[in-house]
């Protein structure tokens, strides 16, 4: 609290637990109304996050940081694509254009395919979507614990080479899946960016992926980040995803996610302090 | 047909306009709609949306033409290809319809202005009104023709506490956590309870879907409401499949939640259909769980729906909107809500389109009976600001809206938007003296939390029965 708050502004005794969340808990109040300097403290994360929808992504600094691991992991070098969207404003307006591929994207990706002569069990692409900045600082660590499991695994599983897409949507794995021949697409995107986290990666699996399915086909997990869902929950959760999509043959809402042991908060879930039978 | 200064109207060649020398076309009754709708992206997106400031303003005219009784024999969208038609038409009674059956759409607003459609008329002739009825007559309706008629539709819905009575606002709380981490999630509950909110529901949206983790989420607060016997209701609000297994498995359900749209492809797309629903509601009325009311539904909805799941049928967005209404009132929900700004800029650009949307969504509900409320809310890519807000809420507590959203700081930090915060609502509470539900606000005066709940006051001293858990929390550290 600034020195200008102190007169006029009634604390909350509540504010300490603060330490446990990101919610913006216990900001005191002037009358009931929110003190000049959470106010203050809204408006600049807003304008933070305005702006990083604007970001675009490096694609070449993102190819640099992947490199090694594309090279660890035996796959071939990536593609990068482009939805059929010019630039950001349109983008903002017209998703229908960043489901899609443009010619050239495509035609990149059929001369692959038609050189290749291969199916594969899953493609990644990565996606910009609404941040970029969720892509440049997650997505190295989430592949490289994704590829580890992916080798470890007891199946066997053949990944098609990367994919990274500009201005593109949740959809465009649709066509990448379809067009490089491969069963499954998981799609690594950036989500809108919150006042608290503007780096947040959304991941979306969809089996047998084709031009034109619609979400209740899709499997979601959301808010991949450093501070949000760990790598390593949010791989195994995926990793759950992966098999029993391909042992069912199928994705969405007929497959649902039950890798709960453990849990992701353990026996903690229902217990908190609120409720008196807790041990402190 | 002859087109005159003026406007025809015939089934067999659509609608038909001459101003000047100019005549205007609309094919059929859903054109007509769409092209009469005020400005908004989505519709331009979609492709229906009026060609120019002066075809909407014909189509308008042209729409104030129309007989109320044209929409039961034009259906929108075929009633052999989609459920909802089918219930729309299949539910329509023609009795509570009679008072306003020789109406046209530009009638019907003057007639919903009017002195005679008073609180009780309105009651009576909503099983009358079909969804795009109300889409229609809003198309000619200015904002604050939206606010009256709507504060004269009265819809009470009740389950642990009663909602909805006029002259009172309630709000959920919304404790979203990204990894939903149980003290987080407490921390929030207790920052909202301590604020006076809660009384429409504490309602999570679980960072995951599965049926394991919303158990557990509802659990949790099932045991917080018996803790401090607070009367409201709690929902999780994942997929009416997951609620339904919970219920088989004996989870504390109370609300069951679905998100819903005005086609039967949209709610496709969204993994149910009716009878999935009517499943569910019976399964959580069996549980009897309400103690002064048997609402248990909690419906979502908001303009864009579907065309985004490619389910509009060439509809615009907010008949389709209209629409889903239809879906709501079969089941008697507790609450409803239009998340109006969370789909993003590409269906409301900017703060003007999100509120008239929002104003749009109350006003239908409400005529149709529906205990509406808002998340009045805008995402980070949308040109909109909390001023935006500010202005919606005002308008929306104006116009007798059932409930908003509370969230810390107006900041959700699962789902990464800006809704209305617990300070909200009482800025809304002081601006308009409205109240929240009687069974909560005397609640609240017992629990000490309000030290003036004339005035909406929090207590400045941390109310006595919350001071052991704050030290559970906190430990020795403080």
């Amino acid at each position: 609290m600034s020195q200008t708050d102190k007169q006029f502004v009634t604390p909350n005794p509540w504010q300490a637990l603060r330490s446990y969340t990101d919610a913006r808990i216990g900001l005191g109040r002037a009358g009931v109304s929110l003190p000049t300097s959470e106010l203050l403290d809204f408006q600049l994360a807003h304008a933070l996050a305005q702006d990083a929808v604007h970001q675009p992504l490096d694609v070449a600094a993102l190819l640099e940081q992947l490199n090694p691991l594309i090279y660890d992991c035996g796959l071939d070098p990536c593609h990068t694509l482009q939805s059929r969207v010019p630039d950001r404003p349109t983008y903002l307006q017209r998703p229908d254009l960043g489901r899609r591929l443009d010619e050239n994207s495509a035609e990149l990706l059929r001369q692959y395919s038609f050189s290749n002569h291969r199916a594969y069990d899953l493609a990644i692409a990565v996606v910009d979507g609404l941040s970029s900045r969720a892509i440049a600082e997650n997505t190295l660590p989430f592949l490289s614990e994704l590829c580890a499991s992916l080798k470890d695994d007891a199946e066997e599983w053949s990944v098609a080479p990367l994919s990274i897409v500009t201005q593109g949507r949740v959809a465009i794995g649709d066509e990448i899946g379809d067009l490089i021949n491969a069963r499954a697409v998981l799609v690594m995107i950036g989500e809108r960016p919150g006042l608290s986290s503007p780096d947040s990666l959304g991941l979306y699996l969809t089996w047998d992926p084709r031009v034109g399915l619609n979400d209740a086909r899709r499997n979601c997990i959301s808010n991949v980040r450093k501070a949000g869902l760990d790598y390593p929950d949010a791989v195994r959760k995926l990793m759950y995803l992966l098999k029993e999509s391909r042992r069912m043959q199928l994705s969405g809402v007929q497959l649902k996610e039950r890798s709960e042991e453990p849990v992701i908060d353990g026996a903690q879930t229902q217990q908190n302090f609120l409720i008196s039978d807790v041990k402190p | 047909m002859v087109a005159t200064s003026g406007s025809q109207t015939t089934q067999s060649q659509g609608y038909k306009y001459m101003l000047g020398s100019r005549t205007y076309q609309f094919s059929d009754l859903k054109e007509l709609m769409a092209k009469a709708t005020p400005a908004r992206s989505g519709d331009r997106l979609a492709g229906v949306a009026a060609e120019s400031a002066e075809e909407r303003a014909v189509a308008q005219r042209v729409l104030a033409e129309v007989p109320l009784k044209q929409f039961l024999q034009e259906a929108l969208i075929p009633y052999e290809q989609d459920e909802i038609t089918r219930l729309i038409m299949d539910d329509h009674s023609a009795e509570a319809f009679a008072p306003i059956s020789h109406l046209t759409v530009g009638d019907f607003r003057n007639w919903l202005l009017s002195d005679e459609a008073s609180s009780e008329v309105l009651t009576s002739v909503r099983d009358g009104i079909t969804p795009e009825m109300a889409a229609a007559v809003s198309k000619l309706m200015r904002n604050q023709d939206l606010i009256l008629v709507a504060k004269k539709c009265h819809v009470a819905s009740a389950f642990r506490d009663t909602i909805g009575l006029p002259g009172h606002l309630s709000t959920r709380i919304q404790p979203n956590h990204p990894t939903d981490d149980a003290t987080g999630i407490a921390a929030s509950i207790l920052d909202g309870l301590l604020y006076g909110n809660g009384d429409a529901v504490i309602g999570i949206n679980p960072a995951t879907d599965n049926v394991a983790q919303a158990t557990k989420l509802m659990q949790m607060m099932d045991a917080v409401i018996q803790e401090y016997e607070i009367p409201t209701q709690s929902c999780v609000l994942t997929h009416v499949t997951n609620t339904l297994e919970a219920i088989e498995q004996g989870a504390p359900v109370d609300l069951v939640f679905q998100s819903i749209g005005g086609t039967e492809a949209t709610n496709s797309s969204f993994g149910f259909n009716l009878a999935n629903l009517a499943e569910a509601r019976d399964a959580a009325l069996s549980l009897k769980r309400g103690t002064v009311g048997d609402n248990v539904m909690y419906f979502e909805t908001g303009q864009g729906s579907s065309l985004s799941a490619d389910a509009h049928h060439g509809l615009d967005q907010q008949t389709c909107e209209a629409r889903a209404y239809a879906v709501a009132r079969k089941f008697k929900p507790l609450l409803v809500n239009t998340v109006v700004g969370f789909i993003g800029p590409e269906y409301l650009f900017d703060g003007k389109e999100i509120i008239r949307a929002g104003l749009e969504d109350h006003f239908c509900a409400k005529l149709l009976g529906l205990p509406m409320g808002c998340d009045i809310c805008y995402t980070n890519h949308a040109q909109a600001d909390q001023n935006d807000m500010d202005t919606l809420l005002t308008l929306l507590g104006v116009a007798g809206c059932t409930f908003i959203m509370g969230i810390p700081g107006s900041d959700d930090i699962m789902l990464n938007y800006q809704t209305t915060s617990f300070h909200d609502a009482l800025y809304a509470r002081r601006a308009l003296g409205l109240k929240p539900a009687p069974e909560f606000e005397q609640w609240l005066t017992r629990m000490q939390i309000f030290q003036d709940a004339g005035r909406f006051t929090p207590s400045a001293e941390l109310p006595a029965s919350f001071v052991k858990p704050l030290q559970r929390a906190l430990g020795g550290n403080h």
